[in-house]
């Protein structure tokens, strides 16, 4: 196994007294793309909104076992820093209604107060415009509101707002489900470009793209980890019965 | 040829049409008489004295209302001062924590305070400011005029931070922003022309509030910018030159209703032009 940036620990979630997540361990990959799979219900949103402690926010959400990040557990330390490195993209484009794009790139600077000086912010919006393969597009209407811009667009707007906090994991909630085919496959081109920098959990319904884009995969079912490996091998030669039925839709 | 039935019909359908078109018109006839009166009896007083000079005593020819319009303000600027953060905050409390007891309550308090006639308002300001300070006062009337501006802000913020997708304070949360700075820079700044819309309906609602006023600002011949002292506003300075037996006075009062009435539709004007122009689209 390559180096690791993330462990999970024996981590069950809950919702008040109902369990989502049951005795998860999991060690992502660093500079890789771990894909978590599964059918609707079965804990993978939730999982990846515990490793950035957005479960936390609803109300009666609790949590036991560890998230390592860089040796430190994650749930040991202020929320605010945990998601400051570990950005996330949601499954609906949501820019910033009443910024421009430029705005929304620095927000995640702008909306902690962090001062810098308009040298700096060119210097990220150009550079997280571009990682996020967005910089042609927008460049000649940055100071125009975001919402006027496609879905697609939209979406790689909120990559590019992630990646200016220069994130060390990006956590990716179904980015393209809401996207016509051509802007889809966009995204994923643009998932795989982004690797060599971040570290990427994608979740995903949809069992093609995790085979198309992922170096590796977590199947997940009823909120238990059913099996995680490199991709290459889960989707040819499946060791446990129930991934084999889900990936040749027996169910899901 | 068509059948007798269906040409019932067709009628039935004509008329009925036709009875719904005369009822709406007959609902903004009141307005245009009102207009048509008001201003009719009323533009040809303003002019620059009226606009400039104050009230002149019983059998002097001329004079004006500056001090009613300047107290006008005044209470304005006051009783918003008081309402606008409290209606703000209680409305942001209301959306994000709807759920709880305390939530309930407070939608409860509002509700009755919404009901409670301004008089009684008049009263409780009375009770509250002017006897503890020992006098009439603009500032008991600015506390007046606050609690009747306060279930509109409340109310109106609540409903406008309501519709806010979920979505954008997420998306705050998760760039490592604290949750009072996604309140404050994010799910308000989106919901700003619904929170102006709010306030200045509010303001607009209670610039033509009279009863209130009679027990707390009380009105004054003199110009005051002084907040401790007696105040005079247009609909106070109104109701007193109407009831008197004066024929100038009755004239000035129209001027004051003049007024009053462009004040109050010129703030409904730039409400909507406000909605309009900072309307966010989510």
């Amino acid at each position: 196994m390559e180096s690791a940036v993330l462990r999970v620990e024996d981590f069950c979630a809950f919702f008040g007294q109902n369990p989502v997540l049951h005795e998860i361990n999991l060690t992502i990959p660093q500079n890789r793309i771990t894909a978590i799979m599964g059918p609707s219900g079965c804990g993978k949103t939730t999982l990846i909104r515990c490793i950035n402690r957005m479960h936390e926010l609803i109300p009666e959400a609790r949590v036991s076992g560890k998230i390592i990040l860089d040796h430190e557990d994650i749930y040991a330390t202020d929320p605010i820093m945990v998601r400051r490195q570990i950005g996330m993209v949601f499954q609906k484009p949501n820019p910033f209604p009443m910024m421009s794009i430029y705005d929304n790139v620095i927000a995640g600077y702008q909306l902690n107060g962090i001062k810098l000086s308009k040298d700096e912010k060119d210097k990220i919006v150009e550079e997280s415009l571009r990682r996020a393969a967005l910089w042609d597009e927008v460049k000649i209407s940055l100071h125009r509101r975001g919402t006027f811009l496609s879905g697609g667009q939209q979406q790689r707007l909120c990559i590019a707002r992630a990646l200016a906090m220069r994130p060390e994991i990006l956590l990716l909630d179904e980015p393209t489900s809401a996207l016509d085919p051509k802007s889809s496959s966009h995204i994923e081109e643009l998932i795989v470009q982004l690797k060599d920098t971040v570290t990427i959990i994608l979740v995903t319904h949809n069992t093609a793209q995790a085979a198309r884009v992922s170096d590796y995969t977590a199947f997940l079912y009823l909120g238990e980890l059913i099996e995680f490996g490199p991709s290459g091998k889960m989707f040819t030669a499946p060791k446990d019965k129930k991934t084999e039925e889900y990936l040749t839709g027996k169910f899901g | 040829m068509k059948e007798p039935a269906i040409r019932r019909r067709i009628i039935a359908d004509k008329s009925f049409k036709a009875i719904v078109v005369l009822l709406s018109f007959a609902s903004i006839l009141p307005m245009f008489f009102i207009l048509f009166f008001i201003i009719s009896k009323g533009i040809s007083v303003v002019d620059w004295t009226f606009l400039t000079h104050l009230p002149k005593p019983v059998g002097e020819i001329g004079g004006g209302i500056s001090n009613a319009i300047i107290g006008t303000l005044l209470l304005i600027v006051i009783s918003t001062a008081f309402s606008v953060p409290v209606g703000v905050f209680a409305g942001i409390f209301l959306c994000e924590y709807r759920k709880g007891r305390f939530a309930y309550f407070v939608k409860l308090a509002i509700e009755i305070l919404q009901g409670i006639p301004s008089i009684v308002i008049g009263i409780i300001a009375y009770i509250w400011v002017v006897l503890p300070m020992g006098s009439f006062s603009g500032l008991s009337g600015g506390v007046a005029l606050g609690l009747m501006m306060l279930p509109v802000i409340v109310t109106s913020t609540e409903e406008t931070l309501k519709l806010i997708p979920d979505g954008f304070r997420e998306a705050s949360l998760a760039l490592g922003v604290s949750y009072p700075r996604t309140i404050l820079k994010v799910v308000i700044p989106a919901g700003l022309s619904g929170i102006l819309t709010g306030i200045l309906l509010s303001i607009a609602r209670v610039t033509g509030e009279t009863a209130p006023l009679l027990f707390t600002a009380f009105g004054s011949p003199f110009m005051n910018s002084n907040i401790l002292k007696p105040l005079n506003t247009l609909p106070l300075m109104i109701f007193n030159y109407a009831t008197s037996p004066y024929p100038e006075w009755h004239t000035l009062a129209w001027g004051a209703s003049f007024l009053l009435i462009v004040l109050v539709l010129g703030l409904n004007l730039f409400t909507k032009v406000v909605t309009r122009k900072w309307k966010v689209q989510f």
